[in-house]
């Protein structure tokens, strides 16, 4: 029975991992197969004249590794903020009694629910030409245009209101509301601030929130094509930008028009564009185990 | 000494009201982001709703013209589809939501367990989440776009293996109606496994929801029941279950927007607003099925939430 029961779960993992992940071999071996493999009909899975020249010239039309660098550092420092201030936020909603919560908390919902498309013209009208409250103006004179600029972005993360914070701010205040208030009490009573108590217990505590929370982070920010399109951000620090014009690039500047073999330099530059996110959360993920094993509360 | 009482409890009282009061500075950044932000926009697109929309692309800027309710009595009266892809969207958010909840929080408890190469695995039920986002659909669809003589042998090809699976299907379909399972349910299963494919992409995110959730659940508890000679079906319902209950709304809540703001109704807003141009239409789709959204949520969410077991 108890063997019945192991087989039956390696089976449904194995099944439902190989519905996951065909495509993505799919994507590899186009990738790594030479021309005259993609027109022999024999070749099945296993390409008999492998090359990477297609992650050659992918890396040099993409720019990889300059492009790839700044956009990890962009991506990182943004995840940052936004766990930084979306877990602020979710303990204030999580331990404090004040008035309006649950209205404000209605609000975090409604963000989350609000799609951004519903809110992108107000959006590039206000960073087009931002002024909060007439001060730009009142020191330059004139409004700012924050265009073409990674400022928009940062100033939305900063403000709780990046790529799906509404969503984070959600997930930290459902962890915190779960976590016993004892330790809370017990650092009160040893005479912790607030503020102590949450940096150095309250977060310490919410690890698997955190670290689920910046995988969630890093993958959205770096995967984002609608805040840097709508902002205009440079192409060369967001290489989700590069990696959508990409098949265009193929088109016009290399001049390879045959669809197969285009598609095979776009399966490369994908693969490499999601190779340093697949790292990042190879290792967060041992953190993630490493954490559920010990016991359940730290700090 | 009574005085002195007072005067302690008296203390006590300002001491956790000056703790509360902390409560808003700890939401401060957010609700300033979200007023300047958010309300402003939402108030915007609430103006565009009842005007129309002219670009002027010279300068940047815009006018607007008051219609009143001209765009919404045209969305639901004038425009030939908008009512029907808002029913259907809605009515797939239903359907999908319980398969995807169900099957995450299934997935979520074997991914759970200890069994070799466990790392690998967790890390191929997250690709979906890095898979299914904007710069490789962009790429693929893109490329894809430009495709069109070359894979007719391979569309062939699709076409003869679909045709034998749903050979093999209607066998099957009909093997359980002989068996006298109700037919309604059958359809239901059916159509959950037809789409399975979409049902594990979709459910990459609520996975490690669950996942981070269960590990949150401290392993004393389960000590404590093995202790007492609970059965791990018992455990399951009395422990894992009531305390991924806050998890299980986390989620809902996010099948439901993420589905939504995948719908046929939020592209279809799009297309009216950057293709056809007309803001004002657009808007007032928006509003209306964000609207309706977030009345099925509130519904949900109160059913759940009384039901839902908090630590504290």
């Amino acid at each position: 029975m108890k063997y019945l029961y192991k087989l039956l779960k390696i089976i449904i993992l194995v099944g439902v991992s190989y519905v996951i992940i065909s495509p993505l071999i799919g994507m590899i071996v186009q990738s790594v197969a030479s021309t005259e493999d993609i027109y022999n009909p024999m070749m099945y899975v296993l390409p008999s004249h492998p090359s990477l020249e297609k992650y050659e010239l992918a890396s040099m039309r993409l720019d990889y590794l300059p492009t790839i660098a700044k956009n990890l550092l962009y991506t990182l420092s943004l995840t940052l903020i936004q766990l930084f201030v979306c877990s602020m936020v979710g303990y204030g909603f999580a331990r404090f009694e004040f008035r309006f919560k649950k209205l404000l908390f209605a609000c975090v919902v409604i963000m989350i629910v609000i799609p951004a498309h519903t809110i992108m013209l107000p959006l590039y009208m206000t960073f087009k030409n931002f002024d909060p409250m007439g001060l730009i103006s009142l020191i330059n004179g004139e409004s700012l245009n924050l265009m073409s600029s990674v400022w928009p972005v940062y100033i939305l993360t900063f403000f709780g209101c990046g790529v799906r914070s509404g969503l984070f701010i959600y997930i930290f205040t459902q962890f915190f509301r779960g976590l016993p208030k004892e330790i809370e009490e017990a650092a009160l009573v040893d005479g912790a601030g607030v503020w102590y108590t949450y940096f150095r217990i309250m977060l310490v505590n919410a690890m698997p929130a955190v670290i689920t929370v910046s995988v969630f982070s890093i993958v959205w920010q770096f995967n984002d094509l609608f805040y840097s399109n709508l902002f205009l951000v440079d192409e060369d620090i967001v290489i989700s930008k590069k990696l959508a014009s990409f098949p265009g690039v193929l088109a016009n500047q290399d001049k390879i028009l045959n669809i197969t073999i285009q598609q095979q330099y776009v399966d490369a530059g994908i693969i490499m564009t999601l190779l340093p996110v697949v790292v990042i959360y190879l290792v967060l993920q041992k953190k993630f185990i490493e954490g559920s094993e010990r016991s359940g509360i730290v700090g | 000494m009574a005085g002195k009482k007072r005067d302690k409890t008296k203390k006590r009282l300002t001491a956790l009201q000056k703790r509360n009061r902390k409560g808003y500075l700890f939401i401060l950044p957010w609700f300033v982001g979200f007023v300047c932000f958010y309300v402003r926009s939402i108030l915007m697109t609430v103006r565009f709703s009842f005007s129309e929309l002219t670009m002027n692309p010279s300068t940047g800027g815009y006018s607007l013209e008051s219609v009143g309710f001209d765009n919404y009595i045209n969305a639901f009266r004038v425009h030939p589809a908008f009512k029907q892809i808002m029913t259907t969207s809605v009515m797939n958010m239903l359907i999908d939501v319980p398969l995807i909840i169900f099957f995450s929080l299934f997935m979520a408890i074997l991914l759970n367990g200890v069994f070799p190469g466990r790392g690998i695995v967790r890390a191929v039920f997250f690709l979906p989440v890095i898979l299914n986002t904007g710069a490789v659909t962009a790429a693929l669809q893109l490329s894809a776009a430009m495709m069109n003589g070359g894979v007719a042998s391979g569309a062939a090809e699709l076409a003869g293996t679909s045709a034998n699976v749903t050979f093999s299907m209607q066998y099957l379909i009909g093997m359980f109606v002989d068996l006298g399972i109700p037919s309604n349910l059958l359809g239901y299963i059916v159509g959950a496994v037809d789409r399975v494919d979409d049902i594990i992409r979709a459910s990459g995110v609520q996975i490690v929801i669950f996942i981070a959730a269960l590990q949150s659940i401290s392993p004393s508890l389960y000590e404590v029941a093995k202790i007492e000679g609970a059965s791990s079906y018992e455990t399951f319902w009395k422990i894992t279950f009531p305390l991924v209950m806050p998890h299980i709304i986390t989620n809902i809540v996010y099948t439901i927007v993420d589905s939504f703001t995948n719908s046929e109704v939020v592209d279809l807003a799009y297309y009216t607003a950057f293709t056809a141009f007309d803001y004002g239409l657009s808007a007032a789709f928006s509003l209306v099925s964000t609207l309706i959204t977030c009345l099925i949520l509130l519904l949900v969410c109160r059913f759940i939430q009384k039901r839902t077991f908090y630590y504290n």
